[in-house]
């Protein structure tokens, strides 16, 4: 995002204390998906019996359309397993609000691609979260790096420019920084690199995966050195107190400038906040999205000053401004303190300080269930736990 | 390069403006890009380009002072370059 000012007064203020709509709206149309990733923010694999209908979909766009939000997020689970996918999409560019779209890649098929690469109001991000397939399918699952590939290899043979690669740094990953970025250059696509978060299902990964003390000043060195040439969707913004801010704007825009509508159309303040704490209502309700955006209680809260709490202290406070909520929230760690991956350590040392601890649950889990594993027959069977010895008497 | 403020601009075709406390937000459909509108009274100047025959004339009407000048010209020109505002053809 390029600043343009010609006195510059301080924006964040305006941004901090929420605007009439979102700049960024996350909407994610389901709960389906066909891969189920170990990090999987909104925990999907099933689809929810109550997910908004079609014309309930098309409602919330002329209301976005109202609102001048220019340009949604579509995620999910994997949106494209919507049979009214595209409608929607259409319907959407159709009403001036422009779409950008998460997918594994699997529904790219070389018609898809043909048809998106002659809209410009339709943008297309494709998830990857490894430069080989050894590093990605560990996460993604088997078969997903190919899928991703050809989907990419699909939008650049029908001539679609600039459509993003989005990759969640982790542990494993985060040694391929270089390689993804020649991926994207290959493909004349635009690398995007987004944080590790413990929502949904990460939660139960995050401890092995997100990256070490060391890497993510690597991390932040490579990206301070690309500028706005890699897009992070202003996800490591916590990394500013290592010293000079990375593009963006520098804030937790969550309830304030960005927020999260679900399959059901609830409303939460950020994408990795599906939880009850963060719910401000839901677009069924009366009045609609705007009324939940504009009045929730919630959202009111988050727009007024924030306690910077055991933070208050730290030369780096106007910095990172605490962090990440989410990441926070979902470690255990209070909401006023530091961020887990404080970027000089206050938070790992006071996650060791807390030590065993209750962290919060998501709110809903549409994971696809395990594999069930082979059953005693004797399990489910009424005479279970009989002892009976007839076949024994004829020996 | 320089923005020639003396031939006439207008809002891009591909350019919405949402307006805000602040000033607007302006987006740009065709790079997907957005923008922020610092201030006012630059939002005024770009609202002023459609029906002024110069850029000049422009910022004039919305009242930026002599002394602004400067600032503005640079504020515009972010704009041009990056298709918020366009030379117009008239």
């Amino acid at each position: 995002m390029s600043a343009v000012a010609a006195r510059a007064p301080r924006l964040v203020d305006h941004f901090e204390a929420g605007l009439d709509a979102p700049i960024c709206l996350t909407w994610e149309l389901t709960y389906a998906c066909n891969l189920a990733c170990v990090h999987c923010l909104s925990s999907s694999g099933r689809r929810d019996p109550r997910e908004l209908s079609t014309a309930e979909c098309l409602a919330l766009i002329d209301e976005f359309q109202r609102m001048q939000i220019f340009y949604v997020n579509i995620g999910g689970g994997e949106p494209t397993v919507r049979r009214d996918f595209w409608e929607i999409v259409d319907y959407a560019t159709a009403h001036d609000v422009g779409v950008k779209f998460s997918t594994n890649g699997s529904r790219i098929t070389p018609e898809i691609a043909a048809r998106l690469a002659g809209s410009d109001y339709v943008d297309v991000q494709i998830s990857l979260d490894g430069a080989t397939a050894a590093v990605n399918d560990r996460v993604r699952g088997v078969g997903s790096f190919a899928t991703a590939v050809r989907a990419m290899e699909r939008l650049t043979a029908a001539g679609f420019r600039g459509f993003k690669v989005s990759v969640v740094v982790t542990r494993e990953n985060i040694g391929q920084l270089d390689a993804f970025k020649a991926i994207a250059d290959r493909y004349g696509a635009q690398l995007r690199l987004t944080r590790l978060r413990p929502s949904g299902r990460g939660a139960d990964v995050w401890d092995e995966l997100h990256p070490t003390p060391r890497q993510q000043r690597l991390l932040y060195d490579w990206l301070l050195e690309r500028g706005e040439e890699v897009l992070t969707g202003d996800s490591f913004f916590h990394l500013a107190a290592y010293g000079d801010p990375l593009p963006g704007l520098n804030l937790c825009g969550a309830g304030r400038v960005v927020c999260l509508i679900d399959p059901v159309g609830d409303v939460y303040a950020c994408p990795f906040a599906i939880h009850d704490a963060f719910l401000a209502g839901n677009v069924r309700s009366r009045g609609g999205f705007a009324t939940v955006w504009r009045g929730s209680e919630l959202f009111q809260a988050l727009r007024r000053p924030q306690s910077s709490g055991i933070c208050l202290s730290c030369s780096q406070y106007d910095a990172c401004r605490g962090g990440c909520m989410a990441a926070k929230f979902f470690t255990g760690l209070p909401l006023d303190g530091p961020d887990p991956e404080c970027a000089l350590g206050h938070g790992a040392s006071l996650l060791d300080l807390l030590g065993d601890r209750e962290v919060p649950r998501p709110a809903a889990d549409h994971s696809r269930r395990k594999p069930s594993r082979p059953q005693r027959a004797c399990d489910e069977s009424p005479l279970a736990g009989l002892e009976v010895h007839a076949s024994r008497k004829a020996s | 390069m320089a923005i020639d403020l003396e031939r006439p601009w207008r809002v891009g075709r591909q350019v919405a403006l949402r307006p805000e406390p602040f000033g607007a937000l302006a987006y740009h459909f065709g790079t997907r890009r957005l923008s922020f509108i610092k201030t006012r009274k630059l939002l005024a100047v770009v609202h002023a380009l459609d029906e002024q025959p110069s850029g000049r004339d422009a910022c004039r009407v919305a009242g930026v002072s002599g002394a602004e000048m400067p600032a503005y010209e640079r504020a515009l020109e972010t704009l041009a370059h990056s298709g918020m505002i366009e030379e117009d053809g008239r």
